[in-house]
């Protein structure tokens, strides 16, 4: 019997007495004495059959919903068989980062070709290899603009507040003072976000779609940031994109957002992925991971890790930043997920799910759930008021098999994929209407 | 090889999904992009072929033995890919009420038990994405601690002259001031100068134990005795855990706070650059500025909970969640019995090796190592002109991934060497052979050796034209 530990206990003596040994106690001797651990409290090692009925029990004392309108920061949309099926190649799913290019090209090119799509999706010029979710894409992004005289940072509040705590706990560390500006009937008004830039501001943050699904005055707010000297910097659903202008059509300097929607399964929260995509003149600021195509000796076409100078392998506390392990193999599905759908299949996820929101958001309004962000154009999210106890509808909503939206202060946040049909979406309604009814 | 967008030809692709079923909402133009983006217009079978030639140029473990120094790349098993992959977890919305979701609770809470007994911790965060991102987080710990006693002039963390670069770049991040700390003739750290530079601004140190040269400092106790009577904290870079567990813990040597790479220790993949998964776990004097939220159990239900004095989030909801249920497959599989023997294999098949190669390659440390070893081919360097890269780069030829080359920066002409506890006696004989060969050919014909590798994909790259004038994305002829 073995734990992955292919040598036997006679080939472990020999190995033992091959380097001068006799007992395996030996190989640690320098460790001190009064420290070193005589067993630890942790069960025994169970069988492969017995772990996977063990765990398997864990997964279903969960509940999982066939039909989820809950969105905020994790989206459930369909995903191709195609996908699961590349990146769970085992060549891809156990190599390392690619430090040694001639035996990685093949993860090499799968990050040049995503940091393409990411270009072409967001309008920028550059991208890095990934970080950890949009979250920290975004805290990222904010240290990106520091400059010596200009170190603030203001910041929409109509953004996912997960993402605001993050950047301010980046920002906290780093002494960089961070303006939350309070949303306004669900988005950012760019008056208020002009009144606040100062020549000390070196960025504004804004999410578009925001949290609340509102599409916000991204071109505005760009504007004003510019004009004060300060970058921009937007948070975007890459779905939404299918169909949405592009921070680079607006002139914002950086793009970040949360990779998962494209290809990701929900998963509890991750391994999700942070995109950063930026214009070139930022390039050298970028932090992470980035590859770029060369050549070899005989002239073929080749990729490698390039930039390195910006890292902490070299630059240590000079670094542009700390992060070493990104999210590769998530930024490989989503660069299939985004080759299986194709200009066409990503415009159509956009539209259905926009669609279904808003067919779901005008058969709400006919029965009492008002939009909180009155005739604001949103995506695929939007938030209403709720005629009952919001917690209470979850509750029943959940017992047909539903999965509502979220409860935000005292409405709901809902949300549509392409997955909502027609169909699913009339047999919530009809659901409501029951409730309210009672 | 072709990339994606050279396969590409307008009009191909799947149908996979249906029409939209209601009516189409149409936005205003001013708010649409101009031009859809260029993705390519591929089949599913081009497709499908293009990522399987892509993975035949990719080396991974399955592909073969892969002694990456300080990397950990051990066997991923299975099982913990198919438990990660049950509906049960990847279908659960992160905001999900709390009483559907109690079985991933249970994960998080069990794995942070777990865990906490191997390093000797008493509370943990899953909320860190990779190993650097741990460390930031448990330097965060280290200043709200000093933050809540009024201790504003602790602003210096200690960081010895062998450490990962990712330990000093986390501080600065976390908006210390590095202080280096050298390194003594055995490799450990100078107590003299550690006592120099401990005072009363220093915020902590930073350590990893068996250290970058694969040798478990002795004087461990008495290093973070001298940084404790400083008033400073000690934070553990679990970096080079494997070597250790259930031999000695993290908390018993004195360390407060400690991060962990899933990805090296507990088995699961790498997946070419991540997703890792960094835990941080603290002492209990600590636990209430970890990130938010906690999971918390009571009477057999468990709720999240947000610590007292936390220092916010690091990363969105509960961190790789997946990552950690891998791991938690991993150490339900080996057990209390199988965690200790993983590492003493991982030490002895590092001590096979280097008795091995020891008589022809020189050795940075001539004693005992722990889970890896570092060679110095500056004899050679300075002899015959063949340097650590070259010897790496023929390593190629024969399948073997290299060693981490020119790490750590206490060594010239370093390759750090850590086979693992997976790999069998055999697969260390004839790597072994192989080491010994290219030595060989090295001797014999020094240029050819310059030449290498000879059978891969690709030659050497030019990394400097790459950086010169970078290419960072393709453009359509």
């Amino acid at each position: 019997m073995g734990k992955y530990i292919p040598a036997t206990p006679e080939e472990r003596q020999g190995m033992l007495e091959a380097i001068g040994l006799t007992s395996t106690e030996q190989l640690y001797d320098v460790v001190p004495a009064s420290v070193r651990v005589q067993e630890l409290h942790l069960p025994s090692g169970l069988s492969e059959l017995e772990v996977s009925q063990k765990v398997s029990a864990l997964a279903e004392a969960n509940e999982t919903f066939r039909s989820i309108f809950l969105g905020a920061g994790a989206y459930h949309h369909y995903i191709p068989a195609i996908v699961k099926s590349i990146t769970s190649k085992e060549e891809f799913l156990t190599a390392y980062t690619p430090y040694q290019a001639e035996i990685s090209q093949g993860v090499l090119q799968s990050i040049f070709e995503y940091q393409t799509q990411m270009c072409e999706l967001t309008g920028m010029d550059v991208s890095n290899a990934s970080v950890y979710d949009g979250a920290t894409a975004a805290a990222e992004a904010v240290l990106m603009c520091q400059e010596r005289k200009r170190k603030s940072v203001i910041v929409s509040g109509a953004a996912d507040p997960q993402v605001i705590t993050v950047i301010r706990t980046y920002c906290e560390s780093r002494d960089v003072p961070v303006t939350v500006v309070p949303a306004e009937g669900c988005a950012t008004d760019p008056a208020a976000i002009r009144a606040l830039l100062t020549k000390e501001t070196a960025a504004v943050y804004v999410q578009n779609p925001n949290y609340y699904g509102v599409i916000e005055d991204v071109a505005a707010i760009t504007n004003a940031a510019h004009e004060a000297g300060a970058k921009m910097i937007v948070g975007v659903n890459p779905i939404s994109l299918g169909i949405l202008k592009t921070p680079g059509e607006y002139g914002a300097d950086i793009a970040v957002g949360e990779g998962q929607p494209l290809g990701l399964p929900l998963s509890f929260g991750g391994p999700y992925l942070g995109f950063m995509t930026c214009k070139s003149a930022m390039m050298r600021k970028l932090p992470g991971r980035i590859v770029g195509q060369t050549t070899d000796h005989q002239g073929r076409r080749a990729f490698v890790l390039t930039l390195q100078a910006r890292e902490q392998h070299i630059r240590r506390e000079k670094a542009s930043s700390n992060i070493c392990s990104n999210e590769a193999l998530c930024a490989m599905t989503a660069s299939v997920y985004l080759a299986a759908m194709g200009p066409k299949g990503l415009r159509q996820v956009a539209e259905s799910s926009l669609s279904h929101a808003h067919y779901l958001a005008a058969e709400l309004g006919k029965r009492g759930f008002t939009l909180r962000s009155g005739d604001k154009p949103f995506f695929h999210e939007f938030l209403t008021d709720c005629p009952v106890d919001p917690v209470v509808l979850n509750a029943k909503l959940a017992e047909k098999g539903i999965l509502g939206g979220l409860p935000v202060d005292g409405g709901i946040l809902w949300c549509c994929t392409e997955l909502n049909s027609k169909a699913e979406i009339d047999r919530l309604v009809s659901i409501v209407e029951e409730v309210c009814a009672q | 090889m072709k990339l994606l967008f050279e396969r590409s030809c307008p009009g191909r692709g799947s149908d996979l999904l249906p029409p939209c079923d209601v009516p189409v909402t149409q936005l205003p133009a001013d708010l649409c992009r101009e031009s859809a983006p260029q993705l390519p217009e591929i089949s599913e079978v081009d497709l499908s072929r293009h990522y399987t030639e892509l993975a035949k140029q990719t080396h991974g473990v399955n592909d073969g033995f892969y002694p990456l120094g300080s990397c950990t790349m051990k066997y991923n098993p299975r099982i913990d890919e198919e438990m990660a992959a049950l509906p049960g977890f990847t279908n659960l919305h992160p905001l999900q009420s709390l009483d559907t979701v109690q079985g991933a609770l249970e994960v998080l809470h069990t794995a942070e038990q777990y865990l906490c007994e191997i390093t000797g911790m008493h509370a943990m965060t899953f909320q860190p994405a990779a190993g650097a991102h741990g460390e930031y987080t448990g330097l965060l710990l280290i200043r709200k601690y000093h933050q809540s006693r009024g201790d504003a002039a602790r602003t210096k963390i200690l960081v010895p002259d062998s450490a990962h670069g990712t330990n000093p770049a986390s501080a600065t991040m976390a908006g210390f001031t590095v202080v280096h700390v050298p390194s003594n003739a055995q490799g450990g750290v100078d107590l003299d100068a550690l006592r120099e530079v401990a005072g009363p601004d220093t915020a902590g140190l930073m350590l990893t134990n068996p250290n970058t040269v694969g040798l478990f400092d002795p004087n461990i106790l008495e290093i973070t005795q001298i940084v404790h009577d400083a008033g400073g904290l000690c934070y553990y870079d679990g970096a080079n855990l494997n070597a250790v567990m259930g031999h000695v813990r993290p908390g018993d040597m004195g360390f407060d706070c400690v991060h962990i790479n899933l990805h090296k220790t507990f088995a699961t993949p790498h997946g070419g650059g991540g997703p890792g998964s960094g835990p941080v776990g603290c002492k209990a004097f600590l636990a209430d500025f970890l990130p938010a939220p906690r999971v918390v159990e009571k009477d057999g239900v468990y709720a999240l909970e947000t610590p007292a004095h936390t220092m916010g989030q690091v990363r969105s909801f509960y961190g790789n969640f997946l990552v950690v249920v891998k791991a938690l497959t991993y150490i339900l599989t080996l057990g209390k019995e199988g965690i200790p023997e993983a590492s003493a294999g991982a030490v002895l098949n590092a001590n096979y090796l280097m008795k091995k190669l020891a008589d022809r390659y020189t050795m940075s440390y001539n004693t005992l190592c722990m889970h890896e070893f570092v060679m110095s081919l500056e004899p050679q360097s300075h002899a015959i002109g063949v340097t650590a890269m070259d010897i790496a780069k023929r390593l190629l030829d024969f399948g073997i991934h290299p060693p981490t080359m020119y790490f750590p920066l206490i060594v010239h002409e370093a390759l750090m060497v850590e086979p693992t506890e997976t790999e069998s006696r055999e697969t260390l004989d004839e790597a072994a052979e192989i080491f010994l060969k290219i030595l060989d050919e090295a001797e014999k014909d020094p240029e050819g050796l310059h030449a290498a590798p000879h059978n891969t994909a690709i030659g050497r790259p030019d990394e400097v034209a790459a950086a010169r004038n970078p290419i960072l994305r393709y453009t359509a002829p």
